[in-house]
């Protein structure tokens, strides 16, 4: 698939061509996210270089995933109960905690995580291989690099991030119970009661699930879209891999907007 | 070896996603009702009552609220009700909407009556109590507090 052809010649006023070459971009963007969509699907035929990858994205994060997770449960925790203390609503800590957790912290900061662990470090793999000429050598050998160097990537993080949210929620309610019940000496039962009574299994995990799966498409993307494109020198691709965390991470959050406005204002 | 870590890492997130919707979340008292027989319940005012609110009898949960709709030949609410298949109650127990604490959530509290007969499915609870709604009670309160001030001001 060739990069984005700027657009022949002016074809009008400067203002008119400009749209167009932003136009033509953005339909190139689509173009390359559905090709690794389907790209992706496919690569799971042959499922040993998307497990490879499940391995290097997935496993590899799960020390930084598992440890945050813990963090911020016990931030959460102190902070929760000296805010409810107030209100003479301690009881309340698990709840508090869990609902921060799987409706917002978990898909969001694990998101941020992983565009600075995983996405980086995919951008500047696809980027080198193109700096050595590596791509091009899959090209002339008829190989689609897209086919078998991107979409087992793309699939990988994509099936990655929603796990590993998940595993950051669990370890910070864990995080909250330790600090709230063990540390402070919030009621265990009243803490596991009313997280159950006010967390909806659909709505609140369900939804989070559904927000980290788009955070997933969108890092995977936005990484190797940018690896891809990324000029092939050693500068280009130092550019290219800050260009992946700012815009991933800028795209998470203004995705995670969105996403809470549809997901959760009607209640 | 990979495919060990991998596995591992796969069925660790979908632990962990269990255990979100399970032990955090509500999953199992949504799904693990079991077998339920259905009744519904007409009140006058529901106050804050939402659906898959708990239907409880001396405290423990026997059912949760399954649909609330209004009427509007009798212009009342009805309420529908799943009740756990293990419990039965006389056909004659009353229906009342209770909140828990001040400010909690609220519930249906289900009080038995002394019938033979047992609630069947498809049974509508007649003798039914609305809500307590905070507003009503602050108004009734004002009214009163202002009738005796004008008695006594009338006496004066």
């Amino acid at each position: 698939m060739p990069a984005p052809a700027p657009v022949p010649t002016r074809r009008g006023p400067a203002p008119v061509s400009r749209a167009l070459d932003v136009l033509a971009a953005v339909g190139y963007g689509t173009r390359f996210f559905l090709r690794l969509c389907g790209l992706g699907l496919a690569s799971l035929r042959r499922p040993r270089l998307a497990i490879d990858q499940v391995h290097f994205i997935g496993n590899y994060s799960l020390s930084i995933v598992l440890v945050s997770g813990l963090l911020i449960g016990f931030v959460l925790g102190l902070q929760g109960y000296y805010t409810l203390r107030r209100y003479g609503s301690e009881e309340a800590l698990g709840l508090l905690v869990t609902l921060s957790l799987v409706r917002e912290l978990g898909p969001v900061v694990t998101a941020l995580l992983l565009a600075g662990r995983a996405g980086t470090s995919l951008t500047a793999e696809v980027g080198l291989m193109k700096a050595g000429e590596q791509i091009d050598a899959m090209e002339m050998m008829a190989v689609d690099p897209v086919a078998r160097v991107l979409a087992p990537r793309f699939i990988a993080a994509v099936l990655c991030v929603p796990l590993l949210a998940a595993l950051f929620s669990a370890m910070g309610v864990l995080g909250g119970y330790l600090v709230g019940v063990q540390g402070i000496g919030v009621d265990a039962g009243s803490f596991w009661a009313q997280m159950q009574g006010g967390v909806d299994w659909l709505a609140d995990v369900g939804n989070g699930v559904l927000k980290s799966i788009v955070f997933g498409f969108t890092i995977a993307f936005t990484a190797l879209y940018v690896g891809y494109h990324a000029a092939p020198t050693p500068e280009g691709v130092s550019r290219a891999t800050t260009t992946t965390v700012v815009v991933a991470s800028l795209a998470v959050l203004g995705l995670d907007f969105i996403l809470t406005a549809l997901m959760f204002s009607t209640e | 070896m990979v495919d060990v870590w991998v596995g591992l890492f796969v069925l660790l997130g979908f632990g962990a996603l269990v255990f979100l919707a399970v032990r955090a979340g509500n999953m199992s008292s949504a799904v693990g009702l079991g077998e339920t027989y259905e009744a519904s319940a007409r009140f006058d005012n529901i106050g804050g009552l939402k659906p898959r609110a708990a239907v409880r009898s001396a405290g423990v949960v026997v059912g949760r609220v399954r649909d609330i709709r209004f009427d509007d030949k009798t212009y009342q609410a009805l309420v529908t009700m799943n009740l756990d298949a293990r419990y039965k109650f006389p056909k004659d127990s009353s229906a009342k909407i209770m909140t828990s604490g001040l400010l909690g959530e609220q519930y249906i509290g289900l009080e038995p009556g002394g019938d033979e007969k047992m609630l069947a499915a498809g049974d509508v609870i007649n003798m039914t109590q609305s809500a307590v709604v905070l507003e009503n009670l602050i108004g009734q309160f004002l009214y009163g507090k202002a009738a005796e001030g004008g008695n006594g001001g009338a006496g004066k």
